[in-house]
């Protein structure tokens, strides 16, 4: 057990230098990241910037190419999201990754159904499964007309609550979501973000990445910037604001303002 | 819109049923005398017991979005070498019956594994290669020729009949019949309540999601493939015991008409949309427009051009069906 000698608790996920190739694109370059306990941690930066990418490396999608998971002061390895799931740490994708030829009980429990053994086939126990899918859905205050619906049939804000009910069915530590309101209506990116806020109240540790302003300044804790690859900047909310978080999607920092404002849509 | 949804869903999933039942009232109408006998539908289904078996097979690799061209040549060569090893071999008749099935799952893991280990691009382009290379081993192993003369236990399952005379005369319950029954009926239950089961439905709706769930989806595709060479190899060995034979040329453009069976069942080409009960409908959509077109002597030639429109109207019908949906 080695401690950074900082007074800080040791955060609850850690990389450190995390270095990300795909043949010759070089998506991250020795980047840092912590999340404590609780925490609602906004990540940002420009369309390419990494930051898909590097969610991805915590939630066991891709090995990185260099560099050092440490989950609850263990060093880890995922070499799936499989792994990643059993440690408590899920994600939401940003193309939501929910098969839409399913139910939405269906899609909750996708992978981990729950259900017994039967001449060595594991049969899924789908009473049970639209129960607890019902259960949960009560609890995270998503509404839905029935959990027999198709998820094709649902609306985007539906399907991202869909998405968001799978990745805290089974009482996960870590929450990562990547654009969940990106492609939504006004009136139900209010909801998504309520929905995280509900999470936090729950003591769920979150990641949101957001090019939405307005997203990272209601929910989040912490703002870190990712810039080419790298990181940028960082700092609790409380110590910056808009525009100069603006700033650091643009790879700016400090004197920034003025540009910044054309900038915001 | 509820009940309309509903109704829209229960049409989805037995209108096909409304559609066989209508055909046979036509029929019954065409052929009053001979169609609706108990002698006749035994006929049909002897008939339709091969193709019901590739198709059933071909379900499964089209729910996963894939497509498997080499059940016809997988069917020859199931026969051939079950055939070959009880006629040239003198094998024991329980070792036979066994062949066929494993000729077939051998055939389908081979595809299998082309597929998820050596990553090739489509399974069109894996099993074309296995359509003409298990052709081509089927004729190395026979010499191209056909062989005749099997021993009885191993005709069973093709060709034995259960007399029901109390049904009337020539009525029997062909034992091929039954295997297609336990077939579908497992296959039914397997889709609807096996967690692999809902799995194959994942990975044809969204391969990446079932991914990202920790579905190991290679795995499921090698199941899938696997299946389909076994029922591929099941269907070897009911045409061997059906016709008391092995030739080299069976199943020749088979894949085709499970392909077609499966496709005016209702399922998608896309995958993730199938079920079992229109399949079993499509397969006998298919046997009884060719028995009914039979009846009235009608040439085969134009009952090819019609099972060509029926796939196209089953097809656009399902295109109506969705556009319906989506407008609920
Ligand atoms: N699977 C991949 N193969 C090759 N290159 C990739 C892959 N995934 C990401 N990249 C590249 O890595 C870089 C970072 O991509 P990433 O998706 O992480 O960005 P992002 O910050 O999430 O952007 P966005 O805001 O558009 O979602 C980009 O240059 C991208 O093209
Ligand atoms: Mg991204």
């Amino acid at each position: 057990m080695e401690n950074a000698g900082t007074g800080r608790e040791a955060p609850l996920l850690e990389a450190r230098n995390i270095t990300k190739y795909f043949g010759a694109i070089t998506a991250l370059d020795g980047v840092n990241f912590h999340l404590s306990r609780g925490e609602v941690l906004g990540v940002v930066g420009d369309n390419g910037a990494g930051k898909s990418t590097l969610m991805k490396i915590l939630s066991g999608l891709y090995v990185p190419s260099e560099g050092q998971i440490v989950f609850d002061g263990r060093p880890v390895r995922f070499s799936s999201p499989r792994d990643a799931r059993n440690a408590g740490i899920e994600m939401v994708y940003q193309d939501l990754a929910l098969a839409g030829n399913m139910t939405i009980f269906e899609n909750i429990y996708l992978g981990r159904e729950p259900g017994q053994k039967f001449l060595g086939l594991s049969v899924v126990d789908q009473k049970r499964s639209r129960e607890m899918a019902q259960e949960h859905l009560d609890r995270l205050k998503i509404h839905v007309k029935s959990v027999d619906q198709l998820v094709e049939e649902l609306s985007g804000g539906q399907q991202q609550a869909v998405a968001i009910a799978r990745a805290t069915a089974f009482d996960a530590r870590v929450v990562i979501m990547d654009e969940p309101t990106a492609a939504l209506a006004i009136k139900e990116v209010g909801k998504v973000l309520d929905l995280i806020s509900g999470l936090k109240d729950h003591g769920v540790s979150i990641i949101l990445i957001s090019h939405r302003m307005d997203d990272v300044f209601y929910v989040c804790d912490r703002v870190m910037a990712l810039f080419h690859g790298r990181n940028f900047a960082d700092a609790p909310l409380k110590d910056t604001n808009r525009n100069e978080v603006i700033g650091w999607i643009m790879g700016t920092k400090g004197h920034s303002e003025a540009v910044a404002h054309d900038q915001v849509r | 819109m509820g009940s309309k949804a509903l109704l829209l869903r229960y049409l989805d999933r037995f209108g096909i049923i409304i559609v066989v039942l209508l055909m046979i009232a036509v029929l019954t109408y065409l052929e009053p005398q001979y169609f609706l006998t108990f002698r006749n539908f035994s006929n049909i289904l002897k008939q339709i017991a091969e193709n019901a078996m590739l198709s059933l097979g071909m379900l499964l690799v089209i729910l996963t979005a894939g497509i498997d061209l080499s059940v016809g040549s997988v069917l020859a060569l199931a026969m051939m070498c079950l055939v070959m090893a009880d006629i040239v071999g003198g094998w024991p008749w329980w070792i036979v019956v066994f062949i066929g099935p494993l000729v077939g799952i051998a055939a389908g893991l081979f595809n299998g594994f082309g597929l998820t280990l050596l990553r090739l691009p489509h399974p069109f382009i894996m099993t074309l290669g296995t359509l003409f290379a298990m052709r081509g081993l089927t004729n190395l192993i026979s010499g191209g020729v056909p062989y005749s003369g099997l021993s009885d236990p191993v005709r069973f399952l093709g060709s034995a009949q259960i007399p029901l005379s109390f049904l009337g005369p020539g009525a029997t319950l062909p034992v091929s019949a039954i295997v297609v029954a336990i077939a579908y009926i497992g296959i039914s239950l397997f889709l609807r309540r096996a967690a692999v089961g809902r799995h194959i439905y994942a990975v044809g709706g969204n391969p990446n999601a079932a991914r990202v769930s920790g579905i190991n989806v290679d795995r499921v595709l090698l199941l899938v493939y696997a299946l389909c060479g076994f029922f591929a190899g099941m269907g070897g060995l009911l045409t061997a015991g059906r016709t008391n034979s092995g030739f080299p040329l069976a199943g020749q453009g088979a894949e085709l008409d499970a392909i077609a069976a499966v496709i005016i069942g209702g399922a998608s080409f896309f995958g993730g949309r199938g079920t079992v009960l229109g399949v079993l409908g499509g397969v006998f959509i298919m046997g009884l427009l060719r028995n009914g077109l039979n009846l009235q002597n009608v040439s085969p030639f134009w009952q090819q051009l019609l099972i060509g429109f029926i796939i196209i109207l089953a097809v656009w019908i399902d295109v109506l069906r969705r556009r319906a949906a989506v407008r609920t």
